[in-house]
């Protein structure tokens, strides 16, 4: 049996959240997918897995996509994160992989939507214009259980076609 | 002239706000509510002697720890068997918490409430429970053998049996020119929904009300199940299932031990309670499926045409059966598929494990019952020399015998009874799309180049949208904004889209307007659940019915406002217009004004209807004997038995000859399911189920070792497809609509899954010339195969 655990020590991580800077204090352990969801009350992220194998849970960290069930928050401590949110955070304001995913069908559940739309957000920034291999290569790293994937694969073409016509939005994310 | 939104690919209504973060899952809900952990049991067939819970105790933030002592009246009874039948002999339920004795690795043992998932789960970690392990019965063989017995009750470790026998199968199969054997193995494998199964519930103490929230595919089902355990009277529980991440079947059975649990300790503590189920907890203690041994014997003459057939099954049930037989007896009955045997027998034995319960996964006993008759099929064909097609297509039901009656009983108690398809038109439409003609020469070429390919088929019917019933509530508001409101759940089905496109159309108004709320027992308190492809029949069909209703009802006010006949009035976009006389009109919103005759003029459409109050008449009532007011009505669609979507899968597969591994190079279905509502939806539908079936046929199995652990409980070990593993799904309908129903539409849902193992273990089996007889197979199964037949072929 372990030590008693007494009361947590808490840190103080200040961190980027969809460039807006954000202050939150926790304990050591707390994952980053927690305090998104639960401190920060941005649920879009979502936890499919807590090991670091479904992806619903990505985000993208100084522009890279990461696990966030597999970062602690502390470690955000400086960092610039980018969730789901903040690819386009209302109907009004859709980047264009989330239009992409609704013109082609590319959600049914929607629960590990949010994963790949900031997986591809950062694919499509450095790969503008991919086959429909490299776009099905591309989200080989996210787990989807309800489309099989093939209208996903369309919304990557699409939403790299969508981001051609309209360039600021898909480099904002980036930025 | 609006446009008809009845089978437009009409872009998904709920797709905005689930993607830019908008969704509300479960655990996106209750910040502030305590969190649960579960100590669960690591043995699979164990007696709990004592449980130490000092320790945990001291774990800062620690609420409350229950176990089943602690559990009160019907709280601490066992869970309800929620589908009884006769031929369940030895029905066995759990309970929420184990009352002295576990019968699977995973079954909850003790709750830990504490402020956060942390701290409860700190504290279940010092929780010791001491046990006395009992032999564990895994696997179907050593169940069958029952030289131990999961539960004592139940002898040979039979829950169920049952027999059905259409004509006199010993009979036909004596006379029959040819008769064949076929010993069978399909694995389990389980639903594994992104999002797993959660609760949470708020007990409201100044009003004494409970609301549930809860990942289920039935709102209506959890709610009754919970006011019954709970003592309270169902007018003071609602239920609501919020977004739902995926369900695939998991989520249709109720209540799970947590749904009551949670609640209950909600009312307890007084304070919101959650709990989240995390994804160890969904592989070890959410059911799993389609584990069964099959022996078939058919009898048939020279041209392949089926004269006896007679399927001997065993089931695996998992620890308990709290949802009955459903299962098997739909493997039973839905084996035939589109064919007629001459004589057919069915025999199954449902059977106790020491592993994970056992309820429907999507396709649910169908993917079985496919795989039995279409190997069934190949293995006639290969016997007589015939193409496989052909075989199929001289047993098919033609069109022409429709409505067809197999003199079964199908799993909704009803006559299995097939109302319409057109399967030789099916087969036909397949053979092109996938190139049957045309194969024997690629394989070829592809033999002279060293390759292995190999064409495979499979072919379904799938029993959809079964009863009792489903409603439709339809309200519209003097703003013109139309709420619908159906009680089944959605997991992803895009309701809120087909719903909005039948009312749109029923009531002439523009699907903007349409609000479409789902699993919400405050808005439709009577409604089954989402299950066996019921959802677009079912509360498609309901809905439409209550537009007609609503309409009916609009057309009076509005008929006696502008002193016409009601017969010469059409709705258009909201309008109510005068045929032919289109100045002569009034919103809809105008009528729902009038429908409602209040003192009090609230906007402005109420200040439009004042013009249309007619003439007071002292001697009336404001509202007639007859009318209620609102414009708004409800109606429910109860059919006499399930419609019969049906479909036709083809693949083409290559197996590299040093390696084995399997790669499918093409993929073809053919798609039945009656009138299309949205063709997009319907297509995602069938994209989604055949990647499960690929996962279902190459990748996914429950790797139980002897003693009752899952080895591969986790999505490192559990072969979930991803992109790289599914193929492009090529696709192509039919549409023939269902008599039954209104729309004349059949369900969607499963149909995908369901012949998918069939079809790969049929393509396997023609790239390598052996017989297929178990399923999933993997690559170093394959090679075995390759090494067991060479030794053979060497004798």
């Amino acid at each position: 049996m372990t030590a008693l655990p007494g009361t947590e020590q808490l840190h103080d991580v200040t961190l980027t959240v969809n460039g807006v800077q954000r202050q939150i204090t926790v304990p050591a352990r707390r994952l980053l997918s927690d305090a998104l969801r639960h401190d920060l009350q941005l649920t879009g992220t979502h936890v499919g897995c807590e090991h670091g194998v479904c992806g619903s849970c990505t985000v993208l960290v100084d522009g890279q996509p990461m696990r966030s069930c597999l970062m602690f928050a502390v470690s955000a401590q400086g960092h610039a994160i980018t969730t789901v949110e903040g690819c386009g955070d209302s109907p009004e304001r859709m980047g264009p992989v989330q239009r992409a995913f609704i013109e082609c069908h590319g959600l049914q559940c929607g629960f590990c939507t949010p994963g790949f739309i900031t997986t591809i957000t950062a694919y499509l920034a450095e790969n503008p214009a991919p086959t429909e291999e490299q776009a099905r290569e591309a989200i080989s790293g996210n787990l989807c259980r309800c489309t099989g994937y093939q209208n996903i694969v369309k919304a990557v073409m699409r939403a790299a076609e969508l981001a051609a016509e309209a360039p600021t939005a898909a480099s904002e994310v980036s930025a | 002239m609006s446009t008809r939104q009845f089978g437009a690919p009409v872009q998904r209504r709920e797709d905005p706000r689930l993607v830019t973060g908008g969704g509300r899952y479960l655990d996106d809900l209750g910040h502030t509510a305590y969190e649960v952990a579960f100590v669960r049991s690591p043995h699979a067939h164990a007696r709990i002697i004592d449980i130490d819970l000092s320790d945990a105790w001291e774990v800062e933030g620690v609420q409350a720890i229950y176990l089943h002592e602690d559990l009160p009246d019907r709280v601490g009874e066992s869970l309800p068997l929620l589908i009884p039948h006769p031929a369940l002999i030895a029905p066995r339920v759990g309970y929420a918490l184990a009352k002295d004795e576990v019968n699977h690795v995973g079954e909850a043992i003790a709750m830990v409430v504490a402020t956060n998932r942390y701290l409860a789960e700190d504290a279940a970690a010092r929780i010791t429970v001491t046990f006395s392990s009992l032999p564990s019965v895994v696997g179907l063989e050593n169940s069958r053998a029952a030289t131990h017995l999961v539960h004592e009750e139940a002898a040979g470790n039979i829950s169920a049996h049952l027999l059905q026998e259409v004509g006199n199968v010993t009979a036909a199969m004596a006379k029959a020119p040819n008769r064949l054997t076929l010993d069978l193995t399909i694995e389990r494998s389980a639903c594994m929904p992104m999002e797993g199964k959660g609760v949470y519930a708020v007990w409201d103490s100044d009003d004494e009300r409970l609301r549930i929230y809860s990942s289920t595919q039935t709102s209506t089902g959890v709610r009754a199940a919970v006011a019954a355990k709970l003592g309270l009277p169902l007018a003071k529980v609602e239920c609501i299932a919020p977004d739902v991440g995926g369900g695939f079947g998991v989520k249709i059975m109720h209540p799970w031990p947590e749904e009551v649990l949670i609640p209950w300790a909600a009312r307890t503590l007084g304070h919101p309670v959650k709990w989240t189920e995390d994804r160890r907890e969904h592989f070890i203690s959410s059911s799993h499926e389609r584990g069964q041994l099959q022996e078939v014997e058919v009898g048939f003459d020279d041209d392949g045409r089926v004269l006896a057939l007679d399927v001997r099954f065993w089931h695996d049930n998992g620890a308990y059966t709290p949802y009955g037989i459903i299962v098997p007896i739909i493997t039973a009955t839905q084996l035939l598929g589109p064919y007629k045997p001459g004589a057919y027998r069915v025999e199954f034995w449902s059977l106790y494990t020491n592993t994970v319960l056992v309820t429907p996964y999507r396709g649910a006993g169908r993917p079985q019952g496919c795989y039995a008759m279409e190997r069934t099929m190949d293995a006639i064909a290969a016997h007589l020399g015939l193409d496989r097609a052909e075989v199929r297509s001289r047993n098919f039901i033609l069109p022409e015998e429709m409505p067809y009656d197999h003199g079964l009983m199908f799993q909704d108690g009803r006559p299995l009874k097939y109302d319409s398809g057109d399967f030789p038109a099916s087969l036909a439409k397949l053979k092109a799309l996938v190139g049957w003609d045309d194969f024997a020469a690629y394989k070829e070429q592809a033999t002279r180049e060293g390759r292995r390919v190999g064409l495979g088929i499979g072919c379904y019917v799938e029993g959809t949208g079964v009863g009792p019933y489903e409603g439709g509530h339809i309200q519209v508001e003097t703003s013109g904004r139309v709420n619908v409101a159906t009680g089944l759940t959605t997991q992803g089905q895009g309701h809120q889209t087909i719903l909005a496109q039948i009312v749109a159309d029923e009531l002439g108004v523009p699907i903007d307007s349409v609000h479409v709320t789902t699993g919400d027992t405050r808005r439709m308190a009577y409604a089954v659940g989402t299950f066996a492809s019921r959802g677009a029949v079912m509360s498609g069909n309901a809905v439409a019915l209550a537009a007609r209703v609503v309409r009916a009802k609009a057309l009076r006010i509005a008929a006696e406002a502008l002193e016409v006949s009601a017969e010469d009035l059409e709705i258009e976009d909201g309008i109510i217009r005068v045929k032919g006389a289109p100045d002569t009109a009034l919103a809809l919103a105008t009528v729902a004004v009038l429908s409602n005759p209040l003192r009090y003029a609230f906007d402005e459409s109420a200040r439009a209807a004042t013009q249309f109050a007619g003439t007071f008449d002292p001697d009336k009532p404001p509202i007639a004997d007859d009318e209620e007011p609102g414009l708004e009505g409800q109606d429910f669609y109860s059919p006499t038995q399930a419609t019969f979507a049906n479909g036709m899968h083809a693949a083409i597969v290559e197996t590299d000859p040093v390696t084995a591994e399997i790669r499918i190079l093409r993929y073809c279905v053919i798609h039945d399911c009656g009138i299309m509502v949205n063709p997009m939806i319907v297509e995602g539908q069938v994209h989604g189920g055949v990647a499960q079936g690929v996962g279902g046929a190459l990748y996914e199995r429950m790797a139980y070792d002897e003693s009752g652990q899952l080895m591969n409980a986790s999505f490192m070990d559990f072969l979930m497809p991803y992109a790289s593993e599914v193929p492009h799904i090529e696709t192509d309908h039919l549409e023939t609509p269902s008599p039954l129903n209104p729309l004349g539409i059949k369900g969607a849902g499963e149909a995908g899954t369901i012949p998918v193992t069939a079809v790969i273990a049929s393509a396997i089996e023609d790239a390598e010339g052996f017989p297929i007889r178990s399923m999933p197979i993997s690559p170093t199964q394959l090679w075995e195969l390759r090494q067991q037949h060479a030794r053979e072929d060497a004798r």
